[in-house]
């Protein structure tokens, strides 16, 4: 059925929809995949905390409490053990049981620690950009506010989660922006111009498709300047494999432009006298931008997994960096899990994020072609 | 009822689909009512989006997703028990629907290429409906399958059954396709627009074979189309629809002869008529315009060329050419309409294009006339040469669904060829809104995107892109042949009247020789990337001088039942 869009609408409906640009079409359609707008909130606020994460998280990430090795998460309480309710939320003191195998925090039911809101508590410098102590929550100096538990150092998984999402979060994003910018152009001028560019950008794509990918990341990771900060080193690895990695974007846009050279509109723009930068600008590159987006929504998930198996595996980021990876490492003996469940809580926020990523995905790809009516 | 009328076979009453999609729901049939008898052919006609298709889906229960019969009934009555079973009762996936689908009812689809599939035998496919309805050995089914690409007349039968589908041409296909209908024994088939994709003189014999496979096998049929020459020549009895109902129902002498829905009337008077002033005919022999270029004309082609290489092998070694269009020659005068007629794969839409230098010509000369007076070689220029000189030639395309890119608004469609050569915003903007006037569109409609128009409205727009700069001279390349016949002949009352008004040039390129005899003043027949035959265009339709162009205008059923076609053609 070529029926303009649908007879039944209503007269005001009908009235945007025949003057809606291509992207509101696309979000009409995507505002109806239920999860991919779930998808889409969860990546906002994981952004916005990852942006603000000095003034969410309460603690510096490398502040060390000798008292609270290895504490559960304490969670705060607005009811206490005698059943009494508080309109601010509090934690209670914990000590330590020190026996000789185990050792154990019991929770001391005659301390409490209220938690104020934005309130002072460590200095920080905010962005780097000046000096500041005002945080989301705060207990106090000597308050176990440790909502994810601490490490074996006694530092605050949840404010080393925040500050891992930062890091975790955009890391990659630079390469995943270079590897599209290359695999567009590339990809483009060879599908546009075919002979004997297209011949040329196919060859290098396939021998570039046939370097290993991993031994490559381990060997640069290792010939880079020593004196860089594990920090440069990761992004400086990220960028060069980024320099291989449009191959297969590059393919795909190849194929969209061969095809597309010929279609009529295309043609009619050419007739009409447009140059060809008009052409791939206002024509071709609008055709496909929408599935580019899909790709790179699906794109960023497999930086963030592989920041983190190669940091897990110790040849990505190392400590003192904080990222999601780097905090995964130490969950990585049998003991240390047994004993102290709470540090693989960074996973939870790969696996979310992940998710979260691949839903919005999902649902761009399916709003991604306004125009076909199946 | 149906028990009254033994002979019955199927019955259906106020049928009714209903699509829930997500815009809302769509009601494509809102009762639809037809009867079939035994050995009856029946047509279903109307224009795209009436629900014709719809209503033979329905019948065999193969609806889109999300489409419903929401209301009505369709008593079929079954072959052996004669009992009658509602179809629209049982489940899709029932036994008893998927014995009555492609068991007693068959259908034959209007694309034959997708309705097989390419990695099977059409012998395998074949002999796999036979199984399925009759089964029996490994070599009486070869010997069946034989028997039945036999009675659809494809030659040689037994060496053709281990051929795949892409081996066959167009025609072979679809009588292949038959043969498959064919194998469970229906006794009824429908045909969803079985010769829409098929070539003039081969929609004729596919037509005559399908009309003596009923009469033999004594079968039902329902023939669904939009072409009304095809129903004046395979049915008894019409039903037309339009927007989910049935207008009018009739035999078909009263519906052609005395049609009394205003839509039936409309549908009749759409059809092209040919040319009513006739042009003093002048002889044209083949010699004349090979001598070269006359004052009068704006385009004069010259033995022009287009050969593909044909590669083959690990090397990419060329073995040969395919030759599109070999050796062309005509001319075009100022202010005439040009017919450039052929079939698919004739060269004649390769030769539009490469009048206009959107392919490139392998060899020969194209003479373009420019409104200053020059001549320029169009073969011969750059592509920056190219660019100015297309300010005074343009094109419009076939597919107006296509050629208007979905993600423009219509006054940048429009002001697109405006941009290219330099035109200010402003100016655009009052010549767009001229020309949509000049095409019968609200220029309110500029801002508007093409999702939000029809196929004619559509076309309208490609019509006022291609006149924006003003040129004087236009390829219109099949630009009515997507369209529903009345929309056709509103957008060809259109063309003539700004052919006209403008002094336009236009070659117009098409298969549809009504169409071209309605509009043109001269013709040229192409075939196999020749040209065969120059004439003005009564003369041409009149006495054609080719054995191809004869064949040509024998082939199209003309839309009246009484007007003989084809009497003594032959099946092969």
């Amino acid at each position: 059925m070529n029926s303009p869009v649908s007879k039944q609408l209503s007269s005001t409906q009908e009235k945007q929809l025949v003057s809606a640009s291509q992207w509101r079409l696309m979000w009409l359609r995507f505002r109806r995949h239920h999860l991919a707008v779930t998808g889409s909130c969860v990546l906002f606020i994981l952004y916005v905390t990852a942006g603000l994460c000095e003034f969410v998280s309460p603690y510096d990430p490398d502040q060390r409490n000798a008292n609270y090795v290895l504490c559960g998460p304490q969670l705060p309480r607005f009811v206490d053990s005698t059943g009494e309710w508080y309109a601010r939320p509090f934690v209670y003191g914990v000590r330590l049981e020190q026996g000789e195998w185990s050792r154990t925090y019991l929770t001391d039911h005659t301390i409490k620690h209220p938690i104020y809101f934005v309130t002072k508590g460590p200095e920080y410098k905010f962005w780097g950009l000046f000096n500041t102590d005002i945080h989301l929550f705060y207990a106090g100096t000597d308050a176990p506010l440790f909502i994810f538990g601490t490490d074996e150092l006694g530092r605050d998984l949840f404010s080393r989660v925040l500050y891992g999402a930062r890091i975790s979060l955009t890391i990659g994003l630079i390469g995943v922006a270079l590897t599209f910018f290359i695999g567009i152009f590339l990809g483009g001028i060879a599908g546009y111009f075919s002979g004997l560019v297209d011949m040329l950008v196919q060859r290098i794509i396939e021998v570039l498709m046939a370097i290993p990918h991993l031994p490559l990341w381990m060997a640069l990771s290792a010939a880079l300047p020593a004196h860089w900060d594990p920090l440069r080193i990761y992004f400086g690895v990220t960028v060069i494999l980024s320099l291989m990695g449009w191959t297969g974007l590059a393919r795909v846009v190849r194929g969209k432009f061969l095809s597309m050279r010929d279609e009529d509109f295309v043609v009619a723009a050419r007739v009409a006298g447009t140059n060809e930068i008009n052409i791939i600008f206002k024509h071709l590159l609008p055709s496909f931008f929408s599935h580019l987006v899909t790709t790179a929504t699906l794109a960023i998930p497999g930086m963030i997994l592989g920041e983190t198996a190669l940091s897990f595996l110790g040849i990505g980021l190392r400590a003192p960096v904080v990222s999601w990876g780097v905090l995964l490492q130490n969950a990585q003996n049998f003991q240390a899990v047994s004993m102290a469940p709470w540090l693989l809580l960074p996973g939870c926020f790969v696996v979310i994020t992940v998710l979260a990523f691949n839903f919005v995905g999902d649902g761009m790809r399916d709003a991604a072609d306004p125009y076909s009516t199946n | 009822m149906v028990k009254e009328h033994n002979d019955v076979i199927l019955d259906v009453s106020e049928l009714g689909v209903t699509i829930s999609r997500d815009e809302g729901q769509v009601s494509p049939l809102n009762g639809v009512s037809l009867r079939v008898k035994s050995g009856q052919a029946v047509g279903i006609v109307g224009e795209s989006g009436c629900g014709k298709t719809m209503t033979s889906n329905a019948l065999l229960q193969i609806l889109p997703i999300g489409a419903e019969i929401t209301s009505g009934q369709m008593l079929y009555r079954r072959k052996g028990d004669e009992s009658l079973v509602d179809l629209a009762q049982i489940e899709s996936d029932s036994d008893e629907m998927r014995s009555v689908r492609g068991g007693e009812i068959s259908m034959i689809f209007q694309e034959p290429m997708t309705a097989f599939s390419p990695v099977h035998s059409i012998g395998n496919q074949i002999g796999e409906m036979v199984r399925l309805h009759d089964p029996m050995g490994e070599n009486e089914i070869i010997d069946r399958v034989v028997e039945l690409l036999d009675l659809v007349g494809i030659p040689s039968p037994r060496e053709r059954i281990d051929d795949y589908p892409f081996q066959l041409s167009g025609g072979m296909r679809q009588r292949a396709m038959i043969a498959m209908a064919l194998a469970s024994r229906p006794r009824l088939l429908i045909a969803d627009e079985p010769t829409t994709a098929l070539d003039v003189t081969v929609q004729a014999r596919v037509l005559k074979l399908i009309g003596r496979l009923q009469k033999e096998l004594d079968l039902s049929l329902i023939m669904i189309t939009h072409d009304l020459g095809v129903i004046a020549h395979t049915v008894e009895y019409v039903y037309v629809m339009k927007d989910g109902r049935v207008v009018e129902e009739g035999s078909v002498y009263d519906i052609f002869e005395s049609p009394s829905h205003p839509h039936t009337i409309e549908l009749l008077n759409s059809i092209p008529q040919s040319k009513a002033s006739v042009e003093s005919v002048m002889s044209i022999g083949e010699d004349e315009f090979t001598d070269g270029m006359d004052e009068n004309d704006i385009l004069y082609v010259q033995d022009l060329k287009k050969y593909f290489p044909i590669k083959r092998g690990l090397m990419q070694r060329q073995t040969g050419w395919v030759k599109a269009v070999d050796g062309v020659s005509f001319s075009v005068k100022k202010g005439e309409i040009l017919g450039l007629v052929g079939e698919s794969g004739s060269g004649k839409t390769t030769t539009g294009r490469m009048v206009l230098r959107v392919l490139d010509p392998t060899g020969g000369k194209i003479f373009f006339r420019k409104n200053d007076g020059g001549i320029v070689d169009m073969a011969k220029l750059s592509p920056q040469q190219v660019r100015e000189v297309r300010r005074e030639m343009q094109m419009i395309f076939q597919d107006p669904f296509a050629s208007l890119n979905p993600r423009m608004p219509i006054i940048d469609l429009i002001s697109e060829p405006l941009r290219a050569n330099g035109w200010k915003r402003d100016e655009c903007e009052a010549r767009a809104i001229e020309l949509m006037e000049q095409v019968g569109l609200d220029p309110g409609f500029l801002r508007r995107y093409p999702h939000a128009f029809s196929g004619g409205q559509r076309q309208r727009i490609g019509i006022a892109r291609a006149l924006a700069l003003s040129p004087s001279f236009i390829v219109a390349d099949e630009a009515v042949s997507a369209l529903d016949v009345s929309i056709q002949s509103q957008i060809l009352d259109l063309l003539k009247s700004l052919q006209k008004e403008l002094g336009l040039t236009l070659l117009f390129v098409s298969h549809d020789l009504s169409v071209v005899r309605s509009l043109c003043d001269n013709v040229a027949v192409m075939y196999n990337g020749k040209l065969v035959e120059y004439a003005p265009t009564e003369k041409l339709f009149d006495s054609p001088q080719h054995s191809y162009t004869a064949e040509l205008l024998k082939a199209a059923p003309p839309p009246d039942p009484r007007a003989p076609w084809l009497q003594d053609y032959e099946m092969g």
